[in-house]
């Protein structure tokens, strides 16, 4: 049984005005997460992803379809059991949404406090996330006295005092430089590894996905329109929007004006030569090309890491007549993918 | 008579003025504020898209407020006597004063309470609401303590109001600092009158500004 599994999940918003069609943030939405995955969901602003997330802790009502928590249909529940349910679902925001009136380690309190712990216990386990968080010397400081990277960091404290087995980061990263990007990105896979608990990353950013999900759906307009392991998505993306947010990430295919300049720098014929750490090396690529005796340039690409695997992506320049370049590409073999560039 | 053994004559009188104002505008502030700050509350979490969201209690309460606060002061608490002979068993005098005083000051107060809690961040209310907050320890623990400071500066502004409210009240015979300046300044032509208790009024405004300001820094840490 998954851990998190949602059903053909839709989520509309009543029209603005009468006649309108009503807007469907989430349009049947399928998913299953698995316990101890680091899940991302990415999508440009509006895809829906948001509300898909809010869904997860009914924070928002669905419209239709169900959400299964452990096998236990969670927008069926009362309002004060969805309540007691969302004690186990940590969740973590954009801007943070400290108590701006409470110290951080009174931030860190109020689910304990919402649970119904006592006083002297409340203290000790605050004190212990925050330690867990390297803000230890902050408890008795005031949120805004504190970076947005220690922000964060509070927010991860407070989302994760009552045990939660799932935590849900809602573009925890997007109000963050990229050097506290990584370290809250790393504390994010330390709360994975470490305590077992099963996250849920909402994002824009393909860079906060290739660092953390170990799997990622793609949205586009309320619907998911990719889903699967993140190394196989990177690797092989099967839709335009995957393709468009991979490339932001992997950069090593030439586009446009780059593809122009390096057409008039280099003669013969374009490849895109893609590898994957289950198939060829770039060594064997180059080997099988000088074997088959035509002359070939190296004009674009490299390796990249990703969930730390190899993805190599190169364009060559191939020079020779028509056949003999055919048979040269065709022998370099299996785990590789050629395509001829064309444009 | 020199000025000042007119002013030294007409102290004890006017102190004592001050006091029964004072007096008349704590138990309004009491009432009224207690009122006001339920009926701000109510329309903030009824309101559409707030955490206890109900439509009907919203709207009556809604046209209720916005029917009596535009009300002149001084045609409101002539128009409430015959309530407030119901409910505090005289039309005139100190105990009707602070029966209008309060009413109007809850009409009043409710709309400042509201735009108080309006400025409170969504984004906190649904943090406490994902840790799986019930609506009430959402007002309780998120809600009053984030909006204190500016409900502090708020009530401060609303102080200034019910003295204000005060002098016109004599209208109805009731006591007061403000009343007397009236009686005794300006309808008896007594400029000394009108402006020993001008200069009291405006050292009591003064003080209770100066107290609402550093209580209102000191929630706000600033």
């Amino acid at each position: 049984m998954p851990h998190i599994a949602l059903k053909d999940v839709t989520k509309e918003y009543p029209a603005p005005q009468r006649g309108h069609a009503p807007t469907v943030a989430v349009d049947r939405v399928s998913l299953e997460i698995e316990k101890g995955d680091v899940f991302g969901i990415i999508g440009y602003s509006g895809a829906g992803k948001s509300t898909l997330v809010r869904l997860i802790n009914a924070l928002e009502p669905a419209t239709a379809g169900s959400i299964e928590i452990d096998g236990t249909d969670i927008t069926r529940l009362s309002a004060a059991r969805q309540r007691q349910m969302r004690t186990g679902i940590g969740m973590i925001f954009q801007r943070f949404n400290l108590l701006s009136s409470r110290s951080v380690r009174r931030n860190v309190e109020y689910p304990l406090e919402v649970a119904g712990m006592g006083k002297a216990e409340r203290r000790r386990k605050a004190l212990e996330l925050l330690d867990f968080v390297g803000l230890a010397d902050k408890a008795g400081a005031f949120p805004e006295q504190l970076s947005g990277g220690q922000q964060q960091r509070v927010g991860i404290a407070r989302a994760l005092a009552a045990d939660p087995p799932i935590l849900l980061a809602d573009e925890a990263t997007s109000a963050l430089d990229p050097e506290t990007t990584d370290e809250v990105l790393d504390l994010l896979a330390k709360v994975n590894r470490d305590l077992g608990v099963t996250i849920v990353v909402i994002t824009h950013e393909m860079e906060v996905i290739a660092r953390i999900a170990t799997k990622v759906a793609v949205m586009d307009r309320g619907q998911v329109v990719e889903a699967g392991e993140t190394y196989s998505v990177f690797t092989n993306p099967q839709t335009a929007t995957s393709r468009r947010f991979v490339r932001t990430v992997v950069r090593n295919l030439p586009t446009g004006d780059e593809l122009t300049e390096l057409r008039a720098q280099h003669e013969g014929r374009f490849f895109t030569i893609s590898f994957t750490d289950e198939g060829a090396t770039e060594a064997r690529v180059f080997g099988a090309l000088a074997r088959a005796g035509v002359d070939f340039n190296l004009v674009y690409g490299g390796v990249d890491s990703i969930q730390g695997r190899v993805y190599g992506l190169l364009t060559i320049a191939v020079r020779g007549d028509a056949a003999a370049v055919d048979e040269a590409v065709s022998s370099i073999g299996s785990g590789v993918t050629v395509e001829e560039v064309h444009a | 008579m020199s000025i000042i053994e007119q002013v030294t004559e007409l102290m004890p009188t006017l102190l004592e003025q001050t006091g029964i104002m004072l007096w008349i505008v704590a138990l309004a502030l009491i009432f009224g504020g207690i009122c006001g700050l339920i009926l701000g509350l109510l329309l903030y979490v009824t309101r559409k898209g707030g955490i206890m969201q109900q439509t009907v209690v919203f709207w009556v309460i809604n046209i209720l407020v916005n029917t009596f606060r535009p009300v002149p002061f001084i045609i409101f608490i002539a128009a409430i006597q015959p309530l407030a002979r119901q409910v505090v068993g005289t039309g005139i005098g100190s105990d009707a004063v602070v029966f209008g005083i309060s009413i109007a000051a809850s009409f009043f107060i409710a709309r400042l309470v509201e735009q108080n809690l309006m400025a409170v961040d969504p984004g906190v209310i649904e943090a406490a609401r994902a840790m799986g907050a019930s609506p009430w320890r959402i007002v309780r623990t998120v809600i009053l303590p984030e909006a204190l400071g500016p409900l502090v500066l708020g009530y401060t502004f609303a102080i200034v109001a019910l003295i204000d409210m005060s002098a016109v009240a004599g209208i109805i015979g009731g006591e007061g600092l403000g009343n007397y300046a009236v009686s005794y300044g300006y309808r008896q032509f007594d400029p000394v009158v009108t402006w020993t208790a001008l200069f009291i009024i405006v050292i009591v405004v003064q003080l209770i500004q100066a107290f609402g300001n550093i209580l209102a820094r000191k929630i706000l840490r600033r």
